[in-house]
């Protein structure tokens, strides 16, 4: 099932990695719209996840963003028995799931108990608002 | 892009020649110190690297003026000048920190050897402190936050939210597949934390000295994070380390054998992340180990199979045992089977494996206690002594822009 969290704690939100913020705006504000977007490079078409200012097979700085189909398949996952940071209930489990364009992202499932996941397991996106400012992109079972 | 790590045919065209290495035989570990390993110093960090680099540079018969450069890796918390103050180290002539924490483990011999071969230093203080147990915790998202909020991890922006927050978690992934891809079974993982533990026995300066386990004990102890168990994990450790490097020559006039560096390398391959390397054609196996590997052994003009004992790394067993796959100790996907019964990685084994307890059983330095471990074997005096010992490697951690040393007499 879906993460539990402690409403008095903070979710560790994503502009707090404030480096390479810039470059994966674009990501967040598709997540907000409840899409997945992929950075692309414009010269080779190559797919740059995490979203990075150079292509590294072209050197091309020019890129575009793509919606992803939003679905894939579980390519890893852990669970937490212990909540590592205050913010989350344990047990939960992050899953690594391979998006059928190709890029691995990690991030939560709703409808699965961490028992019953498996490698291979065909997924599909889903949009949670976990906080007044930060919608997550998560995964539920396909089909 | 990683084409040659998928087919093992290492690139050899773009190497720099062999011999013109400038550490390559000409320099060495020639003191090391310690404090005592706790899970509760009670005292700053800086209290504790002094008391470790005085061991250090009296082992070597040195005086503290001798010392003129230190190096260390990041994600500590002090502040070199303040250490120079208390030391009274005259002047300091060459400092270094390297990123990529315990990656790096074996990266600040070879930064620190670089400049005593070409002459920016004479002698090189490598030291690390930590209050692990008591202090902040590397293994907790908690306490450890602020450290992680830096330029050289901009990728957990996509990770933390979703509270994939600790190493142990970043590792159960690509472990998890390892797992899946080979059959690598829970029964098997088990006998790296049970042999460990048997070498933590002869050490007392070990954390879990008088404390063994059993094989069923390993497989009854609670999962942390599925797929690791508590014995899975490296003992959170309060405490300081410290070596010296010098030049051979220099070398000749001290107190003790020296550990001479027959080779060192580092390796941080394209798509490396801080553990989170996920976006790799294969996670199932250490890329940058089997880089730092690779160099190792074409430097030292070696093979796996004259290394005679080896301090691997280990913040977490997967991390141990997949890289004696990587480094061809066994072959990819084998590492479960090669540590079934324990037999290969022990004393007398084919691999002597952690020798001082590692940083399962012994301490969780960082990785200088492993070092200090590979001179100790190559000097005669572990609590665990290989017969025979020529050849001594020691590695940097997993997942992480990586490194390694070989020792020799």
């Amino acid at each position: 099932m879906t993460v539990e969290y402690n409403p008095d704690q903070k979710i560790p939100h994503p502009a707090m990695w404030g480096v390479l913020y810039k470059s994966s705006t674009p990501f967040w504000e598709g997540v907000k719209n409840k899409k997945i977007m992929l950075q692309k490079c414009k010269s080779c078409g190559n797919l740059l996840n995490p979203p990075r200012p150079m292509c590294p097979k072209c050197q091309s700085q020019e890129n575009e963003w793509i919606t992803a189909k939003g679905t894939g398949k579980i390519y890893s996952w852990v669970t937490f028995n212990e909540a590592p940071h205050p913010a989350f209930k344990a047990p939960y489990a992050a899953v690594l799931v391979e998006l059928d364009e190709g890029p691995r992202i990690v991030s939560n499932m709703v409808d699965v108990k961490p028992e019953d996941l498996e490698i291979g397991m065909a997924v599909e996106v889903t949009f949670e608002d976990v906080a007044e400012d930060l919608t997550l992109p998560k995964f539920r079972k396909a089909g | 892009m990683l084409q040659e790590y998928v087919d093992r045919k290492f690139r050899t065209d773009n190497r720099p020649p062999v011999d013109i290495n400038l550490i390559k035989d000409k320099v060495a570990i020639v003191g090391v110190g310690q404090t005592k390993y706790t899970r509760d110093s009670g005292r700053d960090e800086l209290d504790l690297a002094c008391e470790a680099i005085k061991a250090a540079v009296d082992d070597a018969g040195l005086k503290m003026e001798d010392i003129d450069g230190f190096d260390t890796f990041t994600l500590d918390r002090l502040a070199l000048p303040m250490l120079i103050n208390s030391l009274g180290v005259p002047n300091v002539k060459f400092s270094g920190e390297i990123s990529g924490g315990g990656g790096a483990g074996c990266s600040v011999a070879m930064h620190a050897a670089a400049a005593v071969a070409t002459g920016q230093a004479n002698y090189v203080c490598v030291y690390r402190a930590l209050n692990e147990a008591s202090g902040q915790r590397y293994g907790r998202g908690d306490s450890y936050a602020e450290y992680m909020l830096t330029a050289f991890t901009p990728h957990y922006g996509y990770q933390w939210p979703f509270g994939f927050v600790t190493p142990l978690g970043w590792a159960g992934v690509w472990g998890k597949r390892w797992m899946y891809e080979f059959n690598i079974t829970r029964e098997q993982l088990g006998w790296w934390a049970v042999v460990l533990r048997e070498y933590a026995q002869n050490n007392p300066d070990a954390i879990y000295y008088g404390r063994p386990i059993t094989h069923d004990d390993y497989m009854e102890s609670p999962m942390i994070v599925d797929p690791l168990k508590l014995h899975d994990c490296c003992v959170d450790t309060d405490g300081a380390a410290a070596y010296i490097i010098t030049t051979v020559e220099r070398a000749r006039d001290l107190k003790q054998i020296p550990a001479i560096i027959l080779s060192a390398s580092q390796s941080s391959p394209i798509e490396q992340e801080i553990q989170t390397v996920y976006n790799r054609p294969i996670i199932s196996g250490l890329v940058e180990t089997w880089y730092h590997g690779q160099e190792l052994y074409r430097v030292a003009e070696v093979d796996a199979k004259d290394i005679s004992v080896a301090q691997l790394y280990d913040p977490y067993s997967i991390g141990g045992v997949l890289q004696l796959e990587e480094l061809g100790f066994c072959e990819r996907g084998e590492g479960g089977k090669f540590i079934e019964g324990g037999d290969n990685i022990r004393i007398d084994g084919k691999i002597p494996c952690n020798t001082s307890g590692g940083l399962l059983s012994e301490a969780y330095l960082h990785g200088w206690n492993l070092v200090i471990e590979g001179v100790r074997q190559i000097r005669g005096t572990s609590h665990n002594q290989v017969k025979d010992v020529e050849l001594s490697m020691v590695t940097g951690g997993p997942g992480v822009p990586s490194s390694g040393i070989i020792l020799r007499r």
